[in-house]
C-alpha cells in the first residue's frame, strides 16, 4: 500500500528511538529535548488530529502515534534506556546466560527482601515507604554510575548495572504492591 | 488566555461546515449533554430548563420513563425503576459484593448481569441507552438535526468490560461515539481551557457511584495524563448507604420493604445533601407499614460514621501519586469534580492531604459533560483557531495473559500512554502442540483468578514441532478509547496463523444490530435517511478537508496527480447534492483513494516541520 510506504518513510520504523525524536542516541541527553519533541510529534499524528480522516489514515495515526508513545516510554525511563542503548549495540542485558549477580549486591538484596517481608507481614506501612524510599536512592546512585559506564563504553559494567537495577526495580515494584495491599 | 492563542502555522482560512457534536455525560446519578456553542461550552437543557437528567429509568405500564418521572416512581415501584445502572456496567452478578443494596430483581447473564423488569428481561446496557437516547433526541431537539456524533465519558477507572458495555450501550442509543473519554480527563479539559493553567494537577472525582483520581501535566496546551486510579464502586450512593443503615439502627426497624428501602435511601441522600451547609439536619419520614423514623443527625455525627469511605479515597490518590513519582508538595492543584465532592468531610480530607484547599470554581456536576463537549467539538472537525490542544491519556489496569500455573503475564502496563501496541512472544510446551488457549486479562494482581478475564480465544494450526521450538507472538492493540484488541500470530516456519478478537464481556455487533432491531429505535425507511445524511456528513468533511490541503500544500502533487483529486472531487461534490447514498459512498471511497498519497505527503512535511523545531518555536511563543 503506498500510504503505509509513505508513513513507513516519515516514521521510519527502522529508525532507533532516538533518531526518531532526533537525539544523539547517547545515555545523558537533555529531558526536555526529548519531551519537547516526543509532543511536537504527537501533535503531528495522535489519532485524535486524524479523527475527520479516511479510515487508512485513521489506521495510520494510530500506529504512529503507538510507535511514538512506546518510543518515549522507553527513552524517559532511565533503566529502559541503558537496555535501549546496549541493545542497539547488539547486548541483550537480561539475557538468561548472563544471570551473575555480583555477591555482595546478592547479599544485601537478600537483607532488603527479609525486611520487606517482615514489614509486610506485621503491616508497617511507614517502614516500607522508609525502604521504598532507600530503595529509590539506592537506584539513583547506581544510576549515575551506569551513565558513566556508557558514557566511556563499558558494556559489559553497564550490562551488569542494568541488570542490578532491574532488580531494584522489582524491590521497588513489590513494596509499592504490598504498600498498596495494606491500603485497601 | 494564553493557552488559546496558539495556533497552527499553516490554519486554512476555508470555514468548514459545522458539525453537530456532542458530549455526553452518563452519570451514575445524573446525566447531562452538552455542545460547543460559538466557542463556548454550554448544558443543553430540557424543555423545562433542567440540565441535569436523572440517571433513572422506569419500566412502567405503558413503557419506558426516563429522569424526572421515573424518579417519582422510585418508591411506589422499586423493581421496575433501575437507578445507579452505571454500578451494572460490564458486571457478572459474582462481582457486584453490594447486590443485595439492590430492589432489583437480578438473573445472570452472557457476561453481564440482567435484570428482570416489567417490560421483560433489560441489560444494563439497554437500560443506560434509554437514558442515552433521550439525552440524543434532546440535543437533536435543540440542536435542529442528527447527531454527527458524541463524545461519551466513562470514569477512568473503568476497565476493558465497563468500557466496551458503555460505547455499546451509546451504539444502542443511536450515537456515532467518537470517543469514550475518561471522566477526569474531561473536566481537566473544561478546567485547563477555561483558566489557562500550566502546571501538574490532580482531579479528585467523587461521583455517584464512581471514584478517579487522575494526575495531569498541563504544559502548553498539552493535557498529559500521567497516573490514574480509582474505586468503580465507591461514590456517594454509599455515603447515602452509611446514613440509611444509622437509620435503621436508630430507630430499630427490621427488615423493609424495597418500596420502604428506597423511601429511606432518598431521605438519607437528602440528609446528606442538607449536611453540606448545616451542622445538623432531620430524617424523618412515615414508612407503608405505618412507623414513624424521626431523627436528628448533625455533621459530626455524619462525619465520624463515613471516615472509612473518605479514606477509601485516599488509597487511590497515594497510588495515583507513587505511579507518576510525585509527591502531595509536587501538585499544584487539586480540581474537585462530582457532586459528591461538595461533602465536607471530603473537602476537608482533600485540602490536609495535599497541604492546599482544593479547587471547586466549576460546577462539579456540569464540569465533565462540557469538558466532553469541547473534545466532541474538535473531532467532529470544528476543530476552530485557539483548539490547538491535545490530549494525551492513559490506560488504568495492566494488561496481559495467562501463563503456566494460573499466573498473569503483563503485557500492557498500567499507566501506559494510550494508544499502545505491544506483543510478546511465547512458546508451546508440548511436543507436537498445534494449538494454545490465549486467555486475556486486566488488573494488577499475580494471580489470574484475582484479575478480571476479559477474553479467551486458541490459536490453532501451529505447526508440529518440539516442546519450546514454536514463537507465537501475541499482539495488544489498545486503541485512543482505552479499548483493547488482541492477536496472535506462529512466527517459525513461515505458517501464518493468526485471530483478532475482541473482549467479548460486552455485546457483538450482531447483538448489538438485533437490539436495534427490536427496540426500533430506528425504522427502515429512517435507517435509510439516516446512511444517506451520514455518507453526506462524510462527504462534506473530505471535500472541506481535501480543499484546505490542496489549499495550503498543493505544491507536493504533480500535474496529473492534482487532476485525478480534482476530478474525484468533482464528483464527490455532485452526488453530495443527489439521493443515491450508495453512489455517493463509491465516490467518497475514490476520492479517498486518489488523496491517499497527498495525506501522507502532507503528515510528512507537517513531521518534518515539526521535528525542525519550526512548530515548538512557535509554541514557546504562546
Amino acid at each position: 500500500m503506498r500510504l503505509r510506504r509513505e508513513l513507513q518513510r516519515l516514521i521510519d520504523f527502522s529508525q532507533d528511538y532516538f533518531a526518531l525524536f532526533g537525539l544523539a542516541p547517547r545515555y545523558r541527553f537533555d529531558p526536555e529535548q526529548l519531551e519537547r519533541a516526543y509532543r511536537a510529534l504527537q501533535r503531528e499524528i495522535h489519532p485524535d488530529r486524524h479523527a475527520a480522516g479516511d479510515e487508512a489514515q485513521r489506521r495510520l495515526a494510530a500506529q504512529s502515534s503507538a510507535r511514538v508513545n512506546e518510543a518515549y516510554r522507553a527513552l524517559k525511563d532511565p533503566v529502559e534506556r541503558a537496555q535501549y542503548l546496549l541493545s542497539l549495540r547488539g547486548i541483550d542485558a537480561l539475557a538468561e546466560t548472563n544471570t551473575a549477580l555480583p555477591v555482595e549486591f546478592l547479599e544485601r538484596e537478600l537483607e532488603r527482601r527479609e525486611a520487606v517481608a517482615d514489614a509486610e507481614a506485621t503491616g508497617d506501612a511507614p517502614r516500607l515507604d522508609d525502604l521504598l524510599r532507600t530503595v529509590r536512592a539506592d537506584g539513583s546512585g547506581l544510576e549515575s554510575r551506569l551513565a558513566e559506564e556508557l558514557d566511556r563504553e563499558s558494556w559489559d559494567a553497564a550490562r551488569d548495572s542494568v541488570r542490578e537495577l532491574k532488580f531494584l526495580a522489582k524491590v521497588a515494584d513489590d513494596i509499592e504492591t504490598a504498600l498498596a495491599a495494606l491500603e485497601s | 488566555m494564553a493557552l488559546l492563542q496558539i495556533s497552527e502555522p499553516d490554519a486554512a482560512a476555508i470555514p468548514r461546515p459545522q458539525h453537530r457534536a456532542v458530549g455526553i455525560d452518563l452519570g451514575t446519578t445524573n446525566s447531562l449533554v452538552a455542545t460547543v456553542r460559538r466557542g463556548i461550552a454550554v448544558a443543553l437543557p430540557d424543555v423545562e430548563g433542567r440540565a441535569l437528567l436523572p440517571s433513572v429509568v422506569n419500566y412502567g405500564a405503558s413503557g419506558a420513563t426516563v429522569g424526572y418521572p421515573a424518579v417519582e416512581a422510585l418508591v411506589s415501584d422499586p423493581q421496575n425503576t433501575i437507578v445507579s445502572v452505571k454500578r451494572l456496567m460490564g458486571r457478572g452478578l459474582a462481582d457486584l459484593a453490594d447486590a443485595r443494596r439492590f430492589p432489583y430483581r437480578f438473573t445472570e447473564g452472557a457476561g453481564m448481569v440482567q435484570l428482570e423488569t416489567r417490560a421483560g428481561i433489560r441489560t444494563p446496557v439497554e437500560v443506560s441507552a434509554e437514558i442515552l437516547r433521550v439525552l440524543r433526541l434532546r440535543a437533536e431537539a435543540s440542536l435542529g438535526g442528527a447527531l454527527d456524533g458524541a463524545v461519551v465519558t466513562v470514569p477512568a477507572y473503568f476497565d476493558d468490560a465497563q468500557r466496551q458495555a458503555t460505547k455499546d450501550a451509546a451504539r444502542l442509543a443511536g450515537l456515532n461515539v467518537l470517543r469514550l473519554l475518561n471522566e477526569p480527563t474531561a473536566a481537566a479539559i473544561a478546567y485547563g481551557l477555561d483558566n489557562a493553567s500550566e502546571g501538574i494537577y490532580a482531579v479528585f472525582d467523587l461521583g455517584g457511584g464512581t471514584f478517579d483520581l487522575s494526575i495531569l501535566k498541563l504544559s502548553r496546551g498539552v493535557f498529559e495524563v500521567l497516573a490514574t486510579a480509582g474505586d468503580t464502586a465507591l461514590g456517594g450512593d454509599d455515603f447515602d448507604h452509611r446514613i440509611y443503615c444509622w437509620a435503621l439502627e436508630r430507630s430499630r426497624i427490621g427488615p423493609v420493604s424495597p418500596a420502604d428501602t428506597r423511601l429511606l435511601m432518598m431521605k438519607a441522600r437528602e440528609a446528606k445533601e442538607n449536611l453540606t451547609a448545616h451542622a445538623a439536619t432531620l430524617f424523618a419520614g412515615t414508612l407503608s407499614t405505618g412507623e414513624r423514623v424521626d431523627l436528628a443527625l448533625t455533621a459530626a455525627d455524619f462525619a465520624a460514621m463515613t471516615e472509612t469511605l473518605v479514606g477509601k479515597t485516599l488509597a487511590p490518590v497515594r497510588r495515583a501519586l507513587r505511579d507518576a513519582k510525585l509527591t502531595p508538595r509536587d501538585i499544584d492543584g487539586v480540581v474537585m469534580v462530582g457532586g459528591a465532592t461538595r461533602m465536607p468531610q471530603i473537602q476537608k480530607a482533600v485540602g490536609a492531604f495535599f497541604g492546599t484547599p482544593p479547587l471547586n470554581n466549576l460546577d462539579p456536576d456540569q464540569v465533565v459533560g462540557l469538558g466532553a463537549a469541547i473534545q466532541a467539538n474538535v473531532l467532529a472537525g470544528n476543530r476552530a483557531e485557539g483548539d490547538d490542544w491535545l490530549l494525551l491519556d492513559v490506560i488504568p489496569l495492566s494488561l496481559g495473559i495467562e501463563t503456566m500455573g494460573g499466573l498473569t503475564e503483563k503485557i500492557v502496563p498500567r499507566n501506559a500512554t494510550i494508544p499502545i501496541a505491544r506483543a510478546q512472544e511465547f512458546t508451546t510446551f508440548k511436543d507436537g502442540q498445534t494449538a494454545m488457549a490465549i486467555h486475556v486479562v486486566q488488573g494488577e494482581r499475580e494471580k489470574v483468578s484475582d484479575c478480571r478475564s476479559l477474553a479467551r480465544f486458541e490459536l490453532r494450526g501451529i505447526p508440529p514441532m518440539v516442546a519450546g521450538a514454536a514463537r507465537i507472538r501475541v499482539q495488544f492493540q489498545v486503541d485512543a478509547d482505552g479499548l483493547l484488541s488482541v492477536s496472535a500470530r506462529e512466527q517459525t516456519m513461515g505458517v501464518e496463523a493468526a485471530v483478532a478478537v475482541k473482549p467479548s464481556y460486552g455485546l457483538s455487533d450482531a447483538d448489538i444490530a438485533r437490539m436495534l432491531e427490536e427496540s426500533q429505535v430506528h425504522a427502515a425507511e429512517d435507517m435509510e435517511q439516516r446512511a444517506l445524511t451520514e455518507g453526506r456528513v462524510d462527504a462534506e468533511m473530505l471535500i472541506a478537508a481535501t480543499e484546505q490541503a490542496l489549499a495550503s500544500d498543493a505544491d507536493l502533487l504533480d500535474a496529473a496527480e492534482r487532476g485525478g483529486i480534482e476530478s474525484a472531487l468533482a464528483e464527490v461534490r455532485r452526488l453530495a447534492g443527489a439521493n443515491d447514498r450508495h453512489a455517493l459512498a463509491t465516490a467518497t471511497a475514490a476520492l479517498n483513494r486518489a488523496t491517499e498519497p497527498f495525506a501522507a505527503r502532507r503528515m510528512n512535511r507537517n513531521v518534518s516541520r515539526a521535528l525542525t523545531g519550526r512548530k515548538v518555536d512557535t509554541l514557546t511563543q504562546g
